[in-house]
């Protein structure tokens, strides 16, 4: 059984479609990447996933559990298995590289502050970022900050991680970077990543499955070479873009 | 309960009598989200004892709300006494009975003016500081990554902040109600030959529990509206920062309005 799935989902904003009969499915452990150009809801496909919204009509069914109209508690339950790496980051501003990251587990779990900084050290260490443990957000570059948000979303070892444009505004060195750390801890945790990007390449070298979103509805769904190998004149157009080529 | 929700309609209204009751139900909608929010505010109250990292926000939120504001407030009840001092203190002399200028300006102090400027001046400084945080936090997704890791941002933010004021507003009301006396005996003494002695024995001669607790309970009522208010407009900013903004704008004009509202209401209930 999938452990994410869409069903027909329709979800519009001011009546028109952002995702328009949006059907696909996750399968646990793999490392799913949802392409398209800015605009085709690539965010709000992510976002339905942990119902910071909701679909007009269709269902989102994680785990078994349609996602929905399941139950505060459900969800609740449902989101302490999952992570969800914001296109800002969303660090708090009033806590330090450190304090963020011990937050979920300081809130969510009964671990004494020993363990608490022992889980802490070492994800800020898988992400490089020891160094700026005692900085505010505020005091470190963008691309510092999602690996600290990278941090705060692996440190409670969640099942489920879902990164809404990892490496949008970094440099290419950085975006390898945040890459390799998606695909370690999809390797070493076997953790079920979404990623939503429009760096293609990026996707294409962790993915093992992509989806290609267009006019709100999906054009390509299959492995990376698959897509590579798709006839489908707009997965070719996209292909050719991300590469410079004038078709 | 979530705090990050979605517009009710996800469609244009077809006409202006649907724009009517659309807005109408959105403003019962908000009116009945706000009411989840204080209530389970007041839930995750023990909470905010209990658990460490909360106390020390609690602790942090208190510094804010009463320490802060004390400079303000001195100044602002200071002023308030004195002027008070002076307008009846003018007319009393009138009729020669400036002996009771003690007694008036207490008795003003006590039961209305002290609890109502304390309140504006918390719902200005503080109120408005608070929805700007929230706002700030809820644009920049902040508030949604607390929910995604199941931390709720009711019992993590709501929580030591609507408390703080709770536990600060009648304690600062009755801070106000002390340095408006005697600025009011300031000006009686400088400006209308009323002896400071002879004021403060008029001025603790009419005072009265009810009144002490009348004030005290006003404040209380302001501080939990100050910050409900606060708190709901902050969760509901959309749109960036011209949202904070207009989300900061809301939050000092709705606790203004309430203010005058609950205070009116307490006097009528309460002095009959």
């Amino acid at each position: 059984m999938a452990l994410i799935e869409f069903k027909n989902v329709v979800k519009k904003f001011d009546g028109s479609s952002v995702l328009d009969d949006v059907s696909f499915s996750i399968e646990k452990g793999e490392v799913f990447c949802v392409i398209g150009p800015s605009g085709v809801g690539k965010s709000v496909t992510l976002k339905h996933i942990v119902r910071l919204l909701s679909p007009t009509s269709g269902d989102v069914i994680v785990d078994g559990v349609n996602i929905t109209d399941c139950s505060d508690d459900e969800l609740f339950s449902l989101r302490s298995r999952m992570a969800y790496l914001f296109q800002s980051g969303a660090l708090l501003a009033w806590k330090t590289v450190a304090e963020n990251v011990a937050l979920p587990l300081q809130e969510c779990t009964s671990l004494d502050d020993a363990e608490i900084d022992s889980k802490v050290n070492a994800a800020l260490e898988a992400v490089e970022l020891s160094a700026a443990a005692d900085k505010y957000p505020s005091e470190i570059s963008g691309g510092m900050q999602k690996r600290a948000a990278l941090a705060r979303a692996m440190v409670r070892q969640a099942e489920i991680v879902l990164y809404d444009e990892p490496t949008s505004g970094l440099d290419p060195v950085t975006s390898v970077m945040i890459h390799k750390l998606i695909k370690k801890f999809n390797k070493e945790r076997g953790v079920t990543s979404v990623v939503v990007t429009h760096d293609l390449a990026g996707a294409i070298s962790i993915a093992d499955r992509l989806l290609l979103l267009r006019n709100a509805r999906v054009a390509f769904c299959g492995t990376p070479q698959d897509f590579l190998k798709s006839t489908d004149p707009y997965a070719m157009e996209y292909v050719a873009a991300t590469k410079g080529i004038t078709i | 309960m979530t705090v990050v929700r979605e517009p009710i309609w996800d469609d244009a209204p077809r006409s202006k009598f649907a724009s009517v009751v659309r807005r109408s139900l959105t403003l019962l909608s908000s009116l009945g989200w706000s009411a989840r929010i204080l209530l389970s505010t007041i839930a995750a109250f023990p909470s905010v004892i209990v658990r460490r990292t909360s106390r020390a926000e609690f602790v942090h939120q208190l510094y804010v709300t009463g320490i802060r504001t004390l400079p303000v407030l001195a100044v602002v009840s200071l002023f308030m006494g004195m002027i008070l001092a002076l307008q009846v203190g003018l007319e009393l002399r009138r009729f020669n009975q400036e002996a009771f200028l003690g007694s008036a300006v207490m008795i003003s102090l006590m039961r209305e003016m002290a609890p109502f400027s304390c309140a504006l001046c918390l719902a200005s400084c503080v109120g408005s500081a608070i929805a700007a945080e929230l706002g700030t936090m809820k644009v920049n997704d902040e508030i949604a990554a607390l929910e995604i890791m199941s931390i709720s941002p009711v019992r993590f933010l709501s929580a030591p902040r609507i408390l703080a004021l709770v536990v600060m507003s009648p304690i600062l009301g009755f801070f106000c109600c002390v340095i408006g006396v005697m600025g009011g005996g300031l000006v009686g003494e400088t400006q209308l030959g009323v002896d400071f002695a002879q004021y403060m024995v008029s001025a603790m001669g009419i005072v009265d529990l009810k009144d002490l607790y009348v004030g005290l309970l006003k404040s209380f009522i302001f501080g939990l509206v100050i910050g409900t208010v606060a708190v709901t407009q902050g969760f509901g900013a959309t749109h960036g920062a011209t949202g904070v903004g207009k989300a900061t704008q809301r939050s000092v004009i709705i606790n203004f309005l309430l203010i005058l509202m609950f205070g009116y209401m307490v006097t009528r209930i309460c002095y009959r």
